[in-house]
């Protein structure tokens, strides 16, 4: 027993031995993992788990990609692990959401910030939406600025946490509209949010696009603005906050991609940026995201890296008050 | 009635057959420790890409109701709940195991899953408009009384002691303070990376049940193996279905119970069987039985925690809000098919939704048939020499609290909690009720908080709190259930000391 268990023991160094010794030539030779901060079924999760479902085929990755779930403290928890724990080696990808992790570093008690991580490519991009329940007597953005504007601090607005798009809209609206407003972050993320928005808990909400779309088609709240630079293909009767007359642009749209820790080889890196974008291109998977009610946007590693800087920005000014 | 159409649906070769796999598969899964329903639905998605969208939400659908049913497994016979649901199983579900009584308790939680589980299906079926109505009643003020009567459950459950009871509850409610506080963005008692995201409740759970029994058993030793292995008791299934029917309050209690929590978003089915199991204490004549492996203690869990099943989909299927984080699973599986659950799949996918719901119904009565088959098996687990049962158990502990999150962290939190209840439970302090603390802090916190925010912006915090109809029922509920505990603990008190004077 004791001599087989050493010869598996040599077989697997001399495979590793091998593996290591022809580069990243055959990168990757075995399944990878992608670690996505928030637990499973969420929306951050769920697109993972459809932009990666094809990365097994041949004109992909060529090998599955394994999800997993690192949940804790707003996503916190999941990059701390990327950042510190795991491996460079290409095996361990992460998800990451812009603008949550980029303020998170900001506010610090973190071990991460934007050169903690090698972006690879963006696949998602849901925009922050202002909803109000169905019976609302607010119906346009300039409704719930006016009542704003004249009972300061007083128009309670529930969002799913500190320092995600949610609340970086809140904040960006305070700012255009010289107003106040009462934001209240729920625990238990977007769900929690909109459930107070439909049952009245709050008078107005900031959500995610794809579930305010949702609740909007089962008639449960009007959507008055979405906080994006252009009207969103799934509700292009909605016009943007600037449309509306508040000047808040595209900061607190979430965006969602891949990306790779710090010292992860060129190589890899170089191969992944090139095949991921082209496999979030897939019909299958655009089909499922569209079903889903998931907008796509696919961005390449170099235009992620001028997004990425560029959010570092707006944020740092942003939240400098705070 | 519309359901009834839609019956032969699920009868077709590829559905049944995925029914008996989502089935058996859930079993397996909601026994395993450490595998949540949560976990177990989100394990299955990926497999219901490729299904037809009924397909698939039958397979989900039967793996949400057996794996909560599965959990009693673990809990009856290794005292690890499998998920919060299943705490309350253990109280009595593990001594009757211990007594070998093992086939007994878990035929009762099959049958009492299933009459639990259907009744609340049903409330599905029927009264779904109205329901949905009721779960969305609930805010935050609401919701932080809510979790106030269950703090005032914390004493009275488990415990030789009110204060002690209380003082477990306490360190349970310090607990819940660990993590980064989503609402506020304050780090709280971080001294390791592995308590960054607060403390997980699944490995807590691990190890506060399981933990200190293990230790207890290695510290026993080797010697006296032969002597302490147990007879297991045959049970036939019909006795079983006659005591269930001796215990109709228990059974009613847990259905009733779980499907009112059940129903409200945000407190789901974590506590829906701790607080049936209490209530079931407290209007049985035999209350000093409970924890000493009384069948109404599992009966009123286990109808709770399957009750619930059904009412948790009711602000998922009419308004597309998950209210559990298994709804939110399912919720993406729905999603993945583009279906959006709300009018438009009552309206335009009717075959689907009454096929999923239908599936449950069906699901939970092959979930009770496996359940009872393996029950006699199963309850042969007692026979284990202590020793090899310890390492088992505590095999099982690690695995299970790493699978939660795939962390080394959850393990040393799950070894940490473990170890130090084995002294508290020397000391006379139990688990349950600093599960209940853990589990109710948050709760009671978040909603407090989010409501004080939202009562300065609006009319202040007295008439937020304390006025309305909700609001001041919830208030009469706790002060009856303090008032019922105190006059409990006096006359408790007079009972003893009047014994001690005779002595």
């Amino acid at each position: 027993m004791k001599k087989l268990l050493a010869g598996a023991a040599l077989a697997l160094m001399a495979a590793a031995g091998m593996a290591h010794a022809d580069g990243h030539e055959s990168y990757p030779d075995r399944p990878i993992m992608m670690m996505v901060s928030y637990g499973a079924g969420g929306a951050t999760d769920f697109q993972a788990r459809i932009v990666t479902m094809t990365a097994g085929n041949e004109d992909a990755l060529g090998m599955p990609v394994a999800i997993l779930n690192k949940p804790g403290a707003g996503g916190r928890v999941g990059w701390n692990w990327l950042a510190t724990q795991a491996e460079a080696d290409g095996y361990t990808l992460g998800a990451y959401n812009v603008p949550h992790f980029i303020a998170q570093s900001i506010k610090g008690g973190v071990s991460y910030d934007i050169d903690s991580f090698e972006p690879i490519a963006n696949w998602g991009a849901d925009p922050a939406v202002l909803v109000v329940g169905a019976d609302s007597e607010f119906n346009s953005l300039q409704d719930v600025v006016d009542f704003a504007k004249a009972n300061p601090g007083k128009l309670t607005t529930s969002g799913a946490g500190l320092f995600v798009g949610h609340h970086i809209a809140a904040l960006q609206m305070e700012k255009a509209g010289d107003m106040k407003l009462a934001y209240i972050p729920t625990k238990g993320g977007g769900a929690a949010a909109m459930k107070a928005v439909i049952a009245g808990d709050v008078m107005a909400g900031i959500n995610n696009l794809s579930d305010a779309f949702r609740a909007r088609e089962a008639g449960n709240v009007k959507i008055l603005a979405v906080a994006d630079l252009e009207r969103n293909e799934f509700l292009p009767d909605v016009p943007t906050m600037m449309e509306g007359g508040l000047d808040v642009d595209n900061a607190s749209v979430n965006f969602r991609g891949v990306m790779v820790p710090k010292g992860t080889p060129q190589a890899v890196i170089d191969k992944l940026a090139q095949t991921v974008p082209t496999m979030f291109e897939n019909g299958r998977v655009q089909g499922k995201m569209k079903a889903g009610g998931s907008p796509m946007n696919i961005m390449t590693r170099e235009e992620v890296q001028a997004m990425w800087l560029k959010r570092q920005e707006t944020l740092t000014e942003l939240l400098a008050g705070l | 009635m519309e359901f009834l159409l839609y019956f032969g649906d699920v009868f077709t070769p590829v559905n049944f057959a995925l029914l008996l796999v989502g089935t058996i598969g859930g079993l397996i899964l909601g026994a395993t420790p450490g595998l949540s329903p949560t976990m177990a639905v989100a394990l299955l998605i990926p497999f219901t890409f490729q299904l037809e969208p009924t397909q698939g939400l039958i397979l989900l659908g039967a793996a949400y109701t057996s794996t909560v049913a599965g959990g009693a497994v673990s809990a009856i016979l290794l005292k690890i709940p499998g998920a919060p649901a299943n705490i309350a199983t253990t109280l009595d579900g593990h001594t009757m195991a211990q007594n070998g009584q093992g086939t007994r308790a878990l035929q009762l939680s099959f049958l009492s899953s299933a009459v639990g589980g259907i009744f609340g299906v049903m409330l599905l079926i029927f009264l779904t408009p109205v329901l949905a109505k009721w779960a969305l009643a609930f805010g935050p003020s609401h919701l932080f009384w809510l979790a106030i009567l269950g703090v005032t459950v914390i004493g009275t459950l488990d415990s030789k002691s009110v204060v002690k009871g209380l003082l477990s509850g306490c360190i349970g409610l310090w607990l819940a303070t660990i993590g980064f506080d989503d609402i506020m963005g304050a780090q709280r008692f971080i001294f390791h990376d592995a308590l960054g995201g607060g403390i997980n409740i699944i490995a807590a759970l691990i190890g506060l049940f399981a933990i200190p029994q293990v230790i207890s058993m290695f510290a026993k030793g080797r010697q006296g193996d032969d002597a302490e292995v147990l007879q297991v008791q045959k049970h036939s299934v019909f006795a079983a279905i006659r005591e269930l029917l001796r215990f109709p309050r228990a059974m009613g209690i847990g259905m009733t119970t779980g499907s009112i929590i059940g129903l409200i978003p945000g407190v789901g089915g974590q506590i829906a069987g701790l607080v049936a199991y209490d209530q079931t204490k407290k209007f049985s004549p035999e209350r000093e039985e409970f924890g000493k492996g009384h069948p109404e203690g599992v009966i009123a869990a286990e109808a709770a925690n399957n009750a619930m099943v059904g009412p948790s989909l009711v602000p998922l299927l009419t308004l597309s809000i998950p209210g559990s984080p298994t709804a939110a699973v399912l919720l993406g599986g729905l999603l993945i098919h583009g279906i959006f659950p709300g009018s438009d799949l009552f309206d335009n996918h009717p075959d689907v939704a009454w096929t999923f719901i239908n599936s449950m119904l069906i699901g939970q009565v092959l979930m009770c048939l496996f359940g009872l088959y393996v029950a006699g098996l199963a309850a042969r687990v007692a026979q284990v020499p202590q020793s090899l049962m310890a390492a088992i158990v505590l095999g099982l502990a690690v695995f299970g609290s790493y699978s939660v999150q795939s962390s080394m962290g959850d393990v040393y939190v799950m070894a940490a909690l473990g170890i130090m209840m084995y002294f508290l439970e020397r000391f006379g302090f139990s688990a349950a009720p600093l599960v209940l603390g853990l589990i109710l802090g948050p709760i009671a916190e978040a909603n407090f908080i989010q409501g004080s925010m939202i009562a300065n912006a609006t009319d202040g915090m007295v008439p937020y709190f304390l006025t309305g109809t909700l609001n001041l029922f919830l208030i009469a509920v706790v002060l009856a259930s303090v008032a019922y505990s105190v006059w409990m603990e006096v006359r408790n008190r007079r009972y003893v000391s009047k014994e001690e004077i005779m002595v």
